[in-house]
């Protein structure tokens, strides 16, 4: 990600100074238009996009076309997303299904049925325009999907090692995903939730595990250029619901009583308890998704940050400095992928741990 | 904010998508993986208590051997002192016996020394007796031939007597 972000930023700039007019009209980023801005080039690699912008060329965008999937009044609406020519500023107006969208900000508007262009108010937002429902094959659910697609190949190629040996002995890849196999059940699931109950939550807690680790690590590989899968936070939003709807379903009676009427403290101290352990239910997963979100978002704010500062001292000097702290922090980037992952299908096996509790008085 | 409000989108496909990892890996890849790995785990744990057993049961071979090997030691203790007292005994016996034998064999030779010397004086006596007799026939014979000197004699014995 970093790298590339430093070469197109680089390409930008280099056409930015030497004012080639001919292809600046080309360039829809309104980023270019102006004085370089680390924030907003920033936010534009951690959020989501609904291209896979990989690279400029010539000035140029080079990227991957996704569709685009919209619900809207006139129901289901696709279209490529190369429709919209890489503006983001709402200027291209796409027609179809009846209905006129623009991009705006990484979010598709559909205009009201008399508006021919966007009409702003003074914060800059869209006054004769709506958002539909908006379920794009974004920049980010692409690289789920690829992800996904790794995860299949790994797994499934690690359970035929073990359906063709007879004796079940862990060679080639085996070798090496078994011992993670074997870490989280060992110092995941059996610790946290008892030697008991911890097999019913294996394929959660191993699923969620890796499902985070790779989405980690594919958001510090650089050609992947801000697939910030793992720092978005309607990702971690809808794991940490995963896991808060598991552990409500296997939430026992103990569980139950020790939320609702606290045994073993006296009955004023049961009732001040109540509410704090009822509140306590939803912050545990929304601690969960914070956390994920916020390690991972900072990680990519902080190396990002870092090569801004070449260009807002616009001065190559500053170059090695950036290079160098932005590699000290990818290495520390490269441990926090596996903590992260680590402390999220932990906490989700405590939470099980404690729902699935027996009484031990 | 949007950095921090999630986005309906994302939020639909990364349900879609997790559950439908989670089912195939469930089905495909954990169970197979994690029971190949408990079924192994079990294996060796059999593995270990057989080895364990069999160790056991060598150590219990073991020590019937030593105690087999003990006893067959003590047998043959004891079978070679039996011997080596029968040996002292069967030569003592044989000393004693030859010792008896032999006082016998010489009592015997003695007694029949004894009564063959008796029997060769008694024929000595007897020998001597008529050699005497017959040396007495012949003296008396030749005495008697010669009549000057029994005349002789006879003056001499009678002279004898009158001196008495």
């Amino acid at each position: 990600m970093t790298l590339n972000t430093f070469k197109s930023t680089i390409f930008s700039v280099l056409f930015l100074t030497t004012s080639f007019v001919g292809f600046a009209s080309e360039n829809s980023d309104p980023t270019e238009d102006k004085e370089f801005n680390a924030k907003e080039m920033i936010l534009h690699h951690v959020k989501d996009a609904h291209e896979f912008h990989l690279w400029d060329w010539n000035g140029t965008p080079v990227s991957l076309s996704l569709p685009i999937i919209l619900w809207t009044d006139n129901g289901l609406t696709t279209f490529s997303s190369s429709k919209f020519h890489h503006d983001d500023s709402g200027k291209v107006i796409v027609e179809e299904n009846g209905g006129k969208f623009v991009k705006l900000h990484e979010k598709i508007y559909q205009l009201d049925n008399n508006a021919n262009a966007v009409e702003f108010d003074t914060e800059h937002h869209p006054t004769n325009a709506s958002m539909p429902t908006d379920i794009s094959i974004t920049r980010n659910v692409f690289m789920m999907w690829v992800s996904a697609v790794l995860l299949l190949i790994i797994f499934l190629s690690t359970a035929k090692v073990y359906k063709k040996s007879e004796n079940k002995v862990p060679t080639g890849i085996a070798g090496f995903i078994e011992p993670l196999i074997m870490f989280v059940r060992d110092e995941i699931a059996k610790p946290m939730i008892g030697d008991h109950k911890y097999k019913r939550y294996m394929p959660y807690l191993l699923t969620i595990f890796f499902f985070i680790w790779i989405n980690n690590i594919f958001g510090l590989i650089p050609i992947l250029n801000g697939a910030n899968l793992s720092g978005n936070i309607a990702f971690t939003c809808t794991l940490a619901v995963f896991t808060f709807i598991i552990t409500t379903i296997s939430g026992n009676k103990n569980y139950w009583k020790h939320i609702f009427w606290m045994p073993g403290v006296p009955v004023p101290m049961k009732i001040f308890l109540m509410p704090i352990e009822i509140i306590g239910m939803f912050v545990k997963p929304i601690s969960l998704m914070i956390r994920l979100f916020a390690n991972i978002t900072a990680g990519h704010v902080i190396i990002l940050a870092l090569m801004s500062l070449i260009f807002v001292f616009k001065s190559v000097a500053i170059a090695p400095v950036s290079v160098a702290f932005s590699l000290f922090i990818t290495v520390i980037e490269i441990i926090v992928t596996a903590i992260q992952a680590y402390i999220f299908t932990i906490l989700s096996a405590l939470y099980f741990g404690m729902a699935t509790e027996e009484e031990h008085h | 904010m949007d950095l921090i409000t999630p986005g309906f989108g994302l939020v639909f496909w990364t349900a879609i998508t997790f559950i439908f990892l989670l089912l195939i890996l469930k089905k495909f890849a954990w169970k197979p993986i994690l029971g190949a790995v408990s079924d192994r785990e079990e294996g060796i744990k059999k593995a270990l208590a057989s080895a364990e057993n069999a160790r056991k049961e060598m150590e219990n071979l073991h020590a019937d051997n030593e105690r087999i090997l003990k006893e067959a030691r003590a047998e043959r203790e004891a079978l070679l002192k039996e011997a080596r007292d029968i040996k002292v005994k069967m030569i003592e016996d044989a000393k004693g016996e030859a010792q008896a034998q032999a006082n016998s064999i010489i009592e015997q030779a003695q007694s029949a020394i004894e009564s063959e010397k008796k029997a060769a004086m008694a024929e000595l006596k007897s020998h001597v007796a008529n050699l005497s007799i017959e040396i007495a026939e012949k003296v008396v014979r030749a005495e008697l031939s010669n009549k000057d000197k029994q005349i002789e004699l006879v003056e001499s014995m009678l002279g004898e007597a009158k001196l008495n």
